[in-house]
Order: structure tokens, then sequence, then C-alpha cells
């Protein structure tokens, strides 16, 4: 392939994404002022949002605090919903990689629980915490580890006869096998399931701050909702969106640096 | 008393009609301190043997005893040379010999470990790629740290099987050569598996070669009468050499013919003339 040279790969990476976005834009004020009149315009949704934008640290009431604060509170609490996914679900996933036993009575209720929507998790959540934030936690929890289980229970299974012969030649106890060979050789699909795990964490803590009411971005959206500003509905969409993007980013860092490995 | 000996061991996968034997009734034995190559065409099951050698596969039926006592799974002091060198990818060449060193010498102090892993690193001239992953080598590279991995355990007994099958022939001579040094220099028993006949009669003490497939047998052992250190250039004259090279090929050739009728017996129609796997 071509090297392209630096015009015309700004053209690539940076023009044609604006474009696209640029274009999004002008739909967006189209069909705001044409079909969908209830639909606050662009140029409106900036004039509203811009204070929770341009001073996104501010905190002036507790339904009142710059966007980035919010996202800061959603954050905290995605990291330690997604902290207790990987707790659970890398050591259940490595036992059903490793036990064809443990795969057979377990793998149905897996399949079972995984396509549990959070909705359905978070009453559950609060019937057994009695309060709204370990609730959202548990709930972040158990939507999110599934990826986190089945994959690395698949890069145990994957790992290749070679490497599990220089185990056995070598006369590796279980706890040293599972030490130098079984998860270096599954790490890269582990963390694939990190960042699967990493995206629904996110997905699911909107649901989770709707129904409880906890200060972050999802439970700004619906306190805007009820209070008919619903140009903070764009606004957090918007900032969900960006946010997710920038984690699955992240996370993809880390895993082509570990698949180069 | 033998250091390795096989008997009547056979070998198949798959169950019922599907089963298809592919080692019968092999009996092998190696001398203490012996190089034997068993040379024989690919897909006759000369992977098949070493595992079961190496106790990462058991026979069907048949026997296989080291030193004297039944194999019962695999072991250190029969360390393998694997034909993909199944170094892992995530280490660099000293850590993947340090491993396995770590393991077979845990007795020893630290520092006699990390000497003795460097020490097995120089003997194959990788001393200054030590630091570098599997993924920055050569395939030749590759294999040598394979060489130095299995050499660093100390084993009874080393298996290599088809350990330069992968390489060029540049390449794949320069490490005959240096194989072959390195086995004078470590005085092992050596059981090594190839396709090359002149690489085993380069090397080996005796060769024994190896029916093709299915249901692969052994053939009669020749012993290499010819002096070491063998020099690749005087070999191609030597009328020792010749003989010896026309004797297996003419074997292998033999059992190859006989398995095509075999297979071919139904139809008394003559096959049009198929390229022999001629060399």
């Amino acid at each position: 392939m071509q090297e392209k040279n630096f015009g015309q790969r700004a053209f690539d990476n940076v023009v044609l994404p604006m474009l696209g976005v640029g274009m999004v834009i002008v739909l967006w004020a189209i069909v705001s002022a044409t079909l969908a009149p209830a639909l606050p315009g662009p140029w409106k949704t900036w004039q509203v949002s811009k204070l929770y934008v341009l001073s996104p640290f501010d905190k002036r009431g507790e339904l009142d605090q710059g966007i980035l604060r919010f996202t800061w509170y959603s954050l905290v609490r995605v990291a330690k919903g997604y902290s207790l996914a990987l707790l659970i679900g890398t050591p259940l996933g490595l036992l059903l990689g490793m036990s064809q036993a443990f795969t057979r009575s377990f793998d149905p209720i897996i399949q079972i629980l995984r396509p549990v929507s959070p909705l359905a998790w978070l009453p559950l959540g609060l019937v057994l915490f009695q309060k709204p934030e370990p609730a959202g936690i548990f709930t972040i929890a158990m939507c999110s580890m599934w990826p986190t289980v089945l994959n690395t229970a698949l890069g145990v299974r994957s790992i290749p006869q070679d490497y599990i012969n220089v185990a056995r030649v070598l006369q590796l106890s279980r706890s040293k096998r599972l030490l130098k060979i079984t998860l270096p050789a599954a790490l890269p699909y582990m963390f694939t399931g990190f960042r699967l795990s990493l995206g629904i964490a996110w997905l699911v803590i909107v649901a989770a701050e709707m129904l409880t009411g906890a200060p972050g971005v999802g439970g700004f959206l619906w306190q805007e909702y009820n209070s008919l500003i619903y140009e903070h509905l764009i606004l957090c969409i918007a900032t969900i969106g960006i946010v997710g993007f920038v984690l699955d980013r992240l996370m993809s860092l880390v895993e082509n640096k570990l698949k180069v490995a | 008393m033998p250091i390795l000996e096989l008997k009547g061991v056979c070998k198949g996968y798959g169950h019922g009609a599907q089963r298809s034997e592919v080692l019968r009734n092999l009996d092998l034995q190696l001398e203490r301190g012996e190089l034997v190559a068993v040379v024989g065409f690919s897909g006759a099951g000369k992977t098949t043997l070493v595992s079961m050698i190496a106790g990462l596969t058991t026979p069907d039926s048949g026997s296989i005893s080291f030193e004297g006592k039944a194999v019962r799974g695999p072991g250190p002091e029969r360390a393998v040379v694997f034909q993909s060198y199944s170094l892992l990818p995530w280490l660099s060449v000293r850590q993947n010999v340090k491993l396995a060193v770590d393991q077979v010498f845990a007795h020893w102090t630290p520092a006699r470990r990390l000497a003795h892993t460097e020490h097995h690193i120089a003997l194959v001239g990788l001393s200054a790629a030590r630091d570098k992953k599997p993924a920055e080598l050569s395939g030749g590279m590759r294999q040598r740290v394979a060489v130095a991995r299995a050499l660093a355990m100390e084993p009874e007994l080393l298996l290599l099987d088809e350990p330069l099958s992968a390489l060029d022939a540049l390449t794949r001579a320069t490490l005959q050569d240096e194989l072959a040094r390195i086995c004078q220099v470590s005085g092992k028993t050596i059981l090594l598996i190839t396709n090359d006949v002149d690489e085993a009669i380069l090397l080996a003490d005796r060769i024994v070669p190896l029916d093709a497939g299915p249901a692969a047998k052994l053939g009669p052992s020749l012993s290499v009468d010819i002096e070491r250190p063998r020099d690749r250039k005087a070999l191609n004259h030597d009328p020792r050499f010749k003989r010896l090279r026309a004797q297996v090929i003419d074997y292998l050739l033999e059992s190859g013919r006989k398995r095509k009728q075999r297979l071919c017996a139904p139809k008394p129609i003559e096959m049009s003339p198929s390229p022999e796997p001629a060399r």
C-alpha cells in the first residue's frame, strides 16, 4: 500500500469525520425545524447547555452541577460495579475454561442470566440492599460480567496445545501453570472481555441512575426530562456517547498492546 | 540395558469404522549416548511416535520403558524439541530457557540457575539476542532457543521432532552443523526424527527408517559407520555415504510402493506413472 502524505491523512482522519458531524447537525436542525417541533434545535441546545459545558465542574446545587462533575459521579459508580464484575468474572471464566465439568454445570445458567436486562436486576438489587447505591453497583456487576466470563473461558480453551505440552514436559504445578502459562496466554482474550464489559457497564449506568435518582449523567437526564428541559437530554446523550467512545478507545489501546506482545 | 525400549507399540486414532491405525508394532531400542535417527515420509506418524516416548500420549498397546521403568507421563528427563518450537511468545529468549531451568533445577541457587541459563543460550550462539521475544527472531533462531531450552533441562534423553524442517535450506544446513557440534559436545542420548536422509546420515550413529503410513512399521536399523566430525562436503563423495543413502531411500520408496499397491489392491489396472516422492 502506498504511504499517504500528511495532507491526505489529515483529510481522511480530521476533515471527513468533521464533515460527517456537520452533516448530522444540519440534518438535526432541519428535522427540529420542520418534522419534530418538540425536538430542540442545535443552537437552542447549545444556548441552554453552555453553562454546563463551559464550567463543567461547577456545583451549584445537588441537582444542578457541571456536566463533567455528573460524568465523574457516574464514572466512579461504573468503576465500582465494573471492578466487582471483573473480580467475580475473571476467576469464573478461568474455572469455566479449565474444567469441562464446571462448564457443563454452569454454562446453561450463564446463558440464562446473560440476556437479563439491567431494568430487571435493579429492583432485585433494591430488595437485597435496601439502598439505591449498592443496588446500582450490583446491577452494573450482574450485567457487565458476562463478556469477561465468556472471553476468559474462551481464552483459556484456545491456549495452543504446544504451550500445554511445554507445561506438561516441565511438570509445572497447578498454580505455576496458571501463572506462567494459562494467564499470559489467555490475556489478550481476557482484555477483549474486559473492554466489552466496560461498554456494558457504561450502558447500564444510565438505567441504574434513572431508576434510583442518583446524581450522575443518567440521574441528571431523568431529572431534566421531568423538569421539561429537553435541551439537556441531548446534552446528556452526547456526553454518554462521547464518554463511552473514549472508554472503548482507551481499552483497545491496552488490548492492542497485549496482542502484539 | 537400553535407556529406551519400545516393544510392540501400536497407536491409532478414532473409533470403530473411522479408526485409522497410525503406527503398528514398533520395536526400538536406544543405548545410552547413542544418536538414533528415525527417517520417514511426512504424515507417517513420526510426531505421534515422539509424543508417546515423551509421554504426552499413550500407546494403544505395547510398552515403552525408559531406564527400565514404564513411561507413565511426560517429564523433564525426556526433553522434547517440538517441530513448532513451542516457545512462549510473551517471554524473552532468556525467560523461555529460564522457565525450564527454574523448574528442573529448583534446588539450585538463583545465581547458579541464571548462569546455567546463560551458558545454554551461549551454546546455541544467541547471547546477543537473549532479551528478544520469539516474534523478533528468525525461524532458525527460534529453533535454537528451543534446542537451548531442551539442553538446559539436562535430559537423559533428548527428543528432536523434525527440529529443522520448517527452515530454509541454507539455515537448515548451518543448524545441522551446529546441531552435530552440540550433540557431540553434550554426548546425550538423542532420538532425532526427520524426513531428511542426508540430515540423518550427517548426525546419527544409527538410522531406522519408518514405513509410509497408515499402520507404519519401523524398518531394519542401519548403522552409520562414518567417523566424526563429519564434513558435509566430503560426505557427498564418500562411498559409504552414497551406499547408506541409497539403502535408506530404496527402503522408503519400496515401502511407499507396497503401500500404494495395498491401497489399490481391488483394482488390477496399472496406475498412471505418478512421480515418486523422490528427492
